[in-house]
């Protein structure tokens, strides 16, 4: 009885949050659609140059995007003394994690999942591959965020740790960026995409059922340091 | 019923190779408060936090009854964006899942903050905050039978700090126990009891 209040608790409050500072939702996808936008000025509107990159440069924009909204996942809670009373009532503590990346998924991975059509389209990316690459970024993006979470409670507590927390997650998240990237390849060979798309599935699994955990501990013991 | 709600035996505590305090030995009773007065810098939010469970690098004995612990620090932990409601009905969601609405509009009522319920909290001045802060305690109440309080009574009014005093009054005589900082000189009352700490012999 206590845990799905505990949950929708924090949903609650971090959805007001998320709605209330409609800049901060917005700049992780102007950064997406941005980047996304240059390649065909900076590069060649050529759709023969573009269609062999469109792939890549969606997954690449999608991940720094990410990374871009990650800094400020917790930090905010630790500034005001609201992490304190998560920690010290928020028992199991995972539940409450879950609901913050819920609601900062709904922010910024789905949207990004949802423009990623529309972009592609801009960057040629092939008519074939262009539901399975949407399909990989529902599923990477979770595990993106996920992953990248561990890494925003890990460096919650140092006043930049905006480069340490790029170093610590960018080189999880190649993995995500290697399997979403060769979606797409398969797609355009006409090769069946379903077995890389169940690994992603599998990784996001099991980034939703280890990261809470990883997460939990590191901002108990941000709240010990702090 | 006559266990202690806290006791700590033997406690020791060094920050930075320096010693805050050694050999502290204290106990709450059910019904009593407990005043930590000494010097910045003697320790006093580094016990309280402790007590809290969010300092772990301690020699000594902390032992404390079951129950949840209300801790208020010396932040106020609300989110500036959120309205006062919000950020209580967060904070009960957290603690006393279930509450009805109405308890967050009473408690707001007694903190002297009637009709302030839909203003976010950064619109509110330090002392309004603060008795957004301090609304938590007449909602936990004996729920939460003992009371960590990291200066209740910083930016607060006449009023407010009355307001205090008979909160924490009031929550003695219902059986709950108290450990808060501050400089301020309190009236000596029942039950009420000073803590010197880094000071040797202390008036």
């Amino acid at each position: 009885m206590k845990i799905p209040g505990l949950f929708w608790g924090q949903f609650r409050r971090d959805g007001a949050l998320a709605l209330r500072q409609p800049g901060e939702l917005a700049n992780p996808l102007a950064f997406f659609v941005l980047v996304i936008t240059l390649f065909p000025l900076g590069v060649s509107p050529e759709s023969a140059v573009l269609a062999p990159l469109a792939a890549g440069v969606l997954w690449i924009a999608a991940l720094l995007s990410t990374l871009l909204g990650l800094e400020g996942l917790f930090r905010r809670d630790r500034d005001e003394g609201t992490l304190e009373q998560l920690v010290l009532h928020g028992d199991p503590l995972v539940f409450a994690v879950l609901a913050r990346l819920l609601v900062h998924w709904l922010g910024t991975g789905l949207p990004l999942t949802l423009l990623a059509p529309v972009l592609g389209a801009m960057l040629a990316l092939p008519e074939a591959a262009r539901w399975p690459v949407t399909a990989g970024l529902a599923l990477g993006t979770p595990i993106l965020v996920l992953l990248g979470g561990v890494g925003a409670a890990l460096t919650v507590s140092l006043r930049s740790g905006g480069v340490l927390l790029a170093l610590l997650v960018l080189p999880l998240f190649i993995p995500v960026l290697i399997l979403g990237v060769s979606v797409a390849e398969l797609a355009v060979a006409g090769l069946p995409t379903a077995p890389v798309l169940a690994w992603l599935g599998a990784g996001a699994a099991l980034a939703l059922i280890t990261a809470p955990f990883a997460i939990a501990g590191a901002l108990s013991i941000a709240v010990e340091t702090g | 019923m006559d266990t202690p709600l806290l006791t700590v035996r033997q406690l020791r505590c060094e920050r930075d190779d320096r010693l805050l305090f050694a050999d502290l030995s204290f106990a709450v009773a059910r019904g009593a408060a407990l005043q930590l007065r000494g010097p910045n810098g003697a320790g006093k939010t580094t016990l309280l936090r402790i007590l809290a469970g969010f300092h772990p690098d301690y020699e000594g004995e902390v032992s404390r009854a079951p129950g949840p612990l209300a801790y208020l620090g010396h932040r106020p932990a609300l989110s500036g964006l959120l309205t006062a409601e919000e950020n209580l009905a967060h904070y009960l969601s957290l603690t006393a899942p279930g509450t009805a609405v109405s308890e967050i509009t009473d408690a707001l009522e007694r903190v002297g903050l009637a009709g302030y319920e839909d203003v976010p909290c950064q619109a509110l001045s330090a002392g309004q905050q603060r008795r957004v802060s301090l609304a938590r305690l007449p909602l936990l109440g004996i729920a939460a039978p003992l009371w960590l309080l990291d200066e209740p009574f910083t930016a607060l009014d006449d009023r407010g700090i009355a307001l205090v005093t008979t909160l924490l009054a009031e929550h003695q005589a219902a059986g709950g126990g108290a450990i808060f900082t501050t400089h301020q000189p309190l009236a000596p009352r029942p039950g009420l009891e000073t803590l010197w700490l880094g000071l040797e012999g202390a008036p």
